[in-house]
């Protein structure tokens, strides 16, 4: 739930990058830092084991600058993607404005992916929110792949399993590459501010 | 969905942090939501954290203690405390939906820190109740 402090005239919002484990969630948040590091004055926190997997949650604040004169700041978050890190998963989603779902496009993964759209319906509902109802944004990761001859899920297989009940907006990407890392990134804020927007005057 | 405190409540809430904590000597205190939001924040001037990493990492710490108090039974751990060579940290919730966090060095007891975190911690609900 994102506090909006009107002394300081502040808005702060709380984006969390979700889906299955080596997914490439924190991928995109280590692009984002380096590609917009003039907005990001700080340095990454990753909380990971040895093998670099996530182990809590990786954590990137990102200044959007001033919005109907609000600093709006963004605060971003990935999970532990790996399924024994329930707990602490759920843990991170505690107050979360907007969500991006990082799907993994080999085809091997394919089951994961499912599996871990079901997980995150289950964990919102915990804090009483609505898969349906909450900023979601769609991330088709791992095109590249195809490239160096790794069978990739088609898109429209990727839409037909993930997103055609959701609907919601859904980008092909590399987050290695940096390919609409970005652009998925611009798509979850605006959708975010925009849900904010609706009482912020 | 979003929540706001007005700027009267903010101010007071800043009193107290003030009044209770800088002016005992304390190096840093900030106000944070369970998400990770900072509410308000004070320091002496000589802290140069990254405050906002801070409340992210407090706010999960928080939240991994107190799932950890479920799984053996305990509805709580009443004391959260690192101790370091010149810094130590101390957690505390207020309330069900805050925590206050306090930095401090030497020279303030950690047994006074605990009394004026319990009175602050009045304070602040009798805030948010108004
Ligand atoms: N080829 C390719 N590899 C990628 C891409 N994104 C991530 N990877 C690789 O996939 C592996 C896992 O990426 P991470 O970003 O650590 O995955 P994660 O989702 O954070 O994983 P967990 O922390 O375990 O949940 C790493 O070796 C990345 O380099 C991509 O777009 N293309
Ligand atoms: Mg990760």
């Amino acid at each position: 739930m994102a506090f909006v402090n009107v002394k300081k005239k502040e808005v702060q919002a709380k984006i969390v990058y979700y889906g299955p484990g080596r997914g490439g969630k924190t991928t995109n948040l280590e692009y984002i830092h380096a590609k917009f590091s003039s907005r990001i004055k700080t340095e990454m926190v990753a909380i990971k084991t040895h093998g670099d997997r996530t182990l809590f949650f990786d954590f990137l604040p990102f200044d959007l600058g001033k919005i109907r004169g609000y600093d709006v700041k963004i605060q971003l978050y990935t999970v532990p993607g790996q399924i024994k890190y329930n707990a602490t998963r759920r843990l991170v989603l505690r107050g979360v404005d907007g969500v991006v779902f990082v799907a993994d496009s080999m085809k091997v993964r394919r089951e994961k992916n499912i599996l871990s759209l079901r997980n995150l319906q289950e964990n919102l509902a915990t804090y009483k929110k609505n898969i349906f109802n909450i900023p979601l944004v769609l991330q088709y990761n791992k095109m590249d792949l195809s490239e160096q001859g790794i069978p990739i899920l088609p898109v429209a297989t990727l839409e037909k399993q993930l997103n055609s009940k959701l609907k919601a907006p859904s980008f092909e990407a590399s987050a290695l590459i940096g390919t609409n890392v970005a652009k998925t990134m611009k798509k979850i804020i605006s959708m975010t501010i925009a849900s904010l927007q609706k009482d912020l005057k | 969905m979003e929540y706001t405190l007005s700027e009267e409540h903010l101010d007071n809430i800043e009193r107290i942090l003030q009044k209770d904590f800088m002016e005992l000597g304390v190096h840093c205190v900030v106000l944070i939501d369970m998400a990770g939001n900072i509410i308000s924040s004070l320091d002496n001037g000589e802290m140069a954290q990254d405050i906002y990493s801070l409340a992210a990492l407090a706010a999960g710490n928080f939240g991994a203690v107190s799932a950890m108090a479920k799984i053996v039974g305990e509805e709580e751990f009443s004391l959260l405390f690192h101790k370091g060579e010149k810094e130590n940290i101390h957690f505390s919730k207020i309330m069900d939906d805050f925590l206050l966090i306090s930095i401090f060095g030497r020279e303030t007891s950690l047994g006074f820190l605990r009394l004026k975190v319990a009175e602050a911690n009045e304070k602040i609900k009798k805030i948010f109740k108004s």
